[in-house]
């Protein structure tokens, strides 16, 4: 005792103690990339006029929110969902559903502050009942059960027309407006969405050190010796999915604000799969890898379009870039862009450490 | 709860394991067919036997990672035959695996971590653990334990065989244990290291018990107090290290067909 005390009243070392604790707890904090890449998305609408910041940024935070949903499951969980846009859209539905829209004989008329965390809560139940059916299974079951549920859904809202309003879906979806500030004009909104963006990129990274994280990772990697230490797993499991549910729903209330709009096309099948192409593509092992596919993603579907028909192309092809680059990814980077980016900056640290020697990431 | 007194007088003898008639069948195949152990608190035991006399599948049903076909399993008194896994690792039971069975993607600290969590509250916590934790203490102490201080920061896929066998010693050391199964802890291990092994064995405290099984004679005998002997699903024989090392029948069936 007497020794533990005498080391922390040297304030040095119980600085630097802390300090370490801290970087191990918060890597993302000890990186220059990191800070540059924060201010510059604080700064962004200095720099990009309103199709930048909205269609391009905007869209791709959105994204990458949802994508990152199901960076959780997969990378922390192993648990591959196509069902994220799903639950997402669920959200958006309900945000139109019980909110304000043009469509007065569907919804409900309620504020938006009652209507928002209603389609929380309830595209939260949604994805967690969901996910208690995906985790009676494992791999391509998980992944057959998820995609059943959003082609299910997707066909529903079609069919349905007294509360989705079948395939014209439901128009002119009411936004936020207080403080004299309207939440969707493209500054305000820009913020949102990057706070938005900010909580669930730092929760993800805080929770995979926290005990719960750490117990899905053990799951992940042996889900018998998990049960053999003590831990329910399909409890730990459909946690998972709930919290990924939580996070999804975000994105989807956002997606829905961006739009105005929500209709059986922003959950299609293909939708579906698009979260996982960007998940795949920017890399699952790490929470900001979501964000960096969607990037790609959003920049090729944007100006894809342009650049096929310069070279001669059909512009409706831009999905065949997606694709090649999807392709390209799996061949050679399984963990995604973010897999390319570490073994580029290990081959550069370990050349820079002979020579200079004190580098060190 | 139930006192002491009530759980020990529900036991009758208050034993720490008993088996009554437990099989254990694998489509038409008996891989456990009625056996009866009785286990007392702090007793260590080997259980030996050939490759498939049903030495792994009896850990299998005591822990229930495969549960009995039918018979009855009783932990401290308690009936736990239809209890999931994890119910029995919280009420004291622990196991290891004959073939590691870790988390390859964590650092050795995070494995320990994780089985200290395991059998205390908070699993489902989404609170980072804080600089005087005390499962973070513990943590600390079991990894010592097994000398592997120097590594807990790697991930377990990058370290040596023998010091997976260590890890895969403490993970069911976490927490307070009151009985252990070992699963063939030293299958692949140096000398050196079945002499530390023996040492981590031998060292633990009186109360807890354990069943080992062990091929190597030289460790399973020095570190128990008795053994079961099994054959083809079966209990053959019970008794003394040295009475078991000196039966003839034992000598002909497991010394020396065990290996073929």
């Amino acid at each position: 005792m007497s020794l533990l005390q005498s080391t922390q009243l040297r304030p040095d070392a119980s600085a630097s103690a802390a300090r370490r604790a801290f970087i191990r707890a918060w890597p993302e904090f000890q990186n220059p990339v990191a800070w540059l890449v924060a201010l510059i998305l604080v700064i962004m609408p200095l720099i990009a006029n309103g199709f930048f910041l909205i269609e391009i940024f905007g869209t791709t935070l959105i994204l990458g929110i949802i994508a990152l949903s199901l960076m959780f499951l997969a990378g922390y969980g192993g648990m591959v969902s196509l069902m994220q846009l799903t639950i997402a859209g669920f959200a958006g539905y309900m945000v139109a559903v019980f909110g304000v829209s043009a469509n007065t004989n569907i919804s409900l008329g309620w504020p938006w502050w009652l209507a928002t965390p209603m389609a929380l809560a309830l595209a939260t139940l949604f994805g967690t009942l969901g996910g208690a059916l995906a985790v009676r299974t494992e791999g391509i079951y998980t992944i057959m059960i998820t995609l059943a549920i959003g082609a299910a859904f997707y066909y529903f809202t079609n069919q349905n027309w007294a509360i989705f309003n079948g395939h014209t879906g439901i128009n002119t979806v009411a936004t936020p407006q207080f403080w004299g500030v309207d939440w969707r004009s493209d500054i305000a909104f820009y913020y949102v969405i990057l706070g938005v963006a900010a909580i669930c990129y730092f929760a993800v990274q805080y929770v995979s050190r926290a005990p719960f994280g750490l117990a899905l990772q053990g799951v992940r990697d042996n889900a018998r010796r998990m049960a053999a230490l003590g831990f329910n797993t399909n409890a730990h499991r459909i946690a998972a999915y709930a919290f990924a549910s939580f996070v999804a729903a975000l994105g989807g209330v956002l997606q829905v604000w961006n739009y105005r709009q929500i209709s059986p096309g922003s959950v299609s099948v293909g939708a579906c799969i698009d979260i996982l192409i960007i998940a795949i593509v920017g890399g699952i092992t790490r929470p900001i890898g979501p964000f960096i596919g969607a990037l790609i993603f959003v920049l090729l579907r944007t100006f894809a379009l342009d650049f096929l028909v310069k070279v001669g192309l059909d512009g409706n092809r831009f999905r065949l870039l997606i694709g090649l680059g999807f392709l390209a990814i799996v061949f050679w980077s399984s963990d995604g862009v973010i897999g390319l980016w570490e073994r580029w900056r290990r081959r550069d640290a370990s050349a820079g450490a002979r020579p200079g020697g004190g580098r060190h990431g | 709860m139930d006192s002491v007194a009530q759980r020990l007088s529900a036991v009758g003898a208050g034993a720490a394991l008993e088996l009554r008639g437990v099989t254990r069948l694998f489509g038409a195949l008996a891989a456990l067919t009625d056996v009866t152990i009785t286990v007392r608190p702090g007793e260590r035991r080997a259980v030996l036997g050939s490759n498939g006399a049903g030495k792994t599948t009896l850990f299998n049903c005591i822990t229930g990672d495969f549960p009995p076909s039918s018979g009855t399993i009783r932990f401290f008194g308690e009936d736990i035959t239809q209890f999931p896994p994890y119910e029995r690792i919280r009420r004291g039971l622990r196991r290891t695996y004959q073939i590691s069975a870790l988390f390859p993607g964590l650092t050795v600290q995070d494995n320990v971590y994780l089985a200290c969590r395991g059998v205390s509250r908070g699993r489902f916590s989404f609170l980072r653990p804080g600089q005087n934790d005390a499962l973070m203490h513990a943590t600390e102490t079991l990894v010592q334990a097994v000398h592997l201080t120097t590594v807990k920061d790697q991930r377990v896929a990058e370290l040596a065989h023998g010091q997976q066998r260590q890890l895969e010693i403490a993970l069911a050391l976490a927490g307070a244990p009151r009985f252990i199964l070992f699963d063939e802890p030293a299958a692949g291990l140096s000398p050196t290291e079945r002499r530390e092994l023996i040492e981590i064995l031998t060292s633990l405290p009186a109360h807890i018990g354990y069943i080992i099984i062990e091929h190597d004679m030289d460790v399973a005998l020095r570190v128990v107090e008795s053994v079961t002997m099994m054959h083809n699903g079966r209990i053959f024989k019970e008794g003394l290290p040295r009475e078991i090392e000196s039966d003839p029948e034992v000598q002909e069936l497991y010394l020396g067909g065990g290996h073929e």
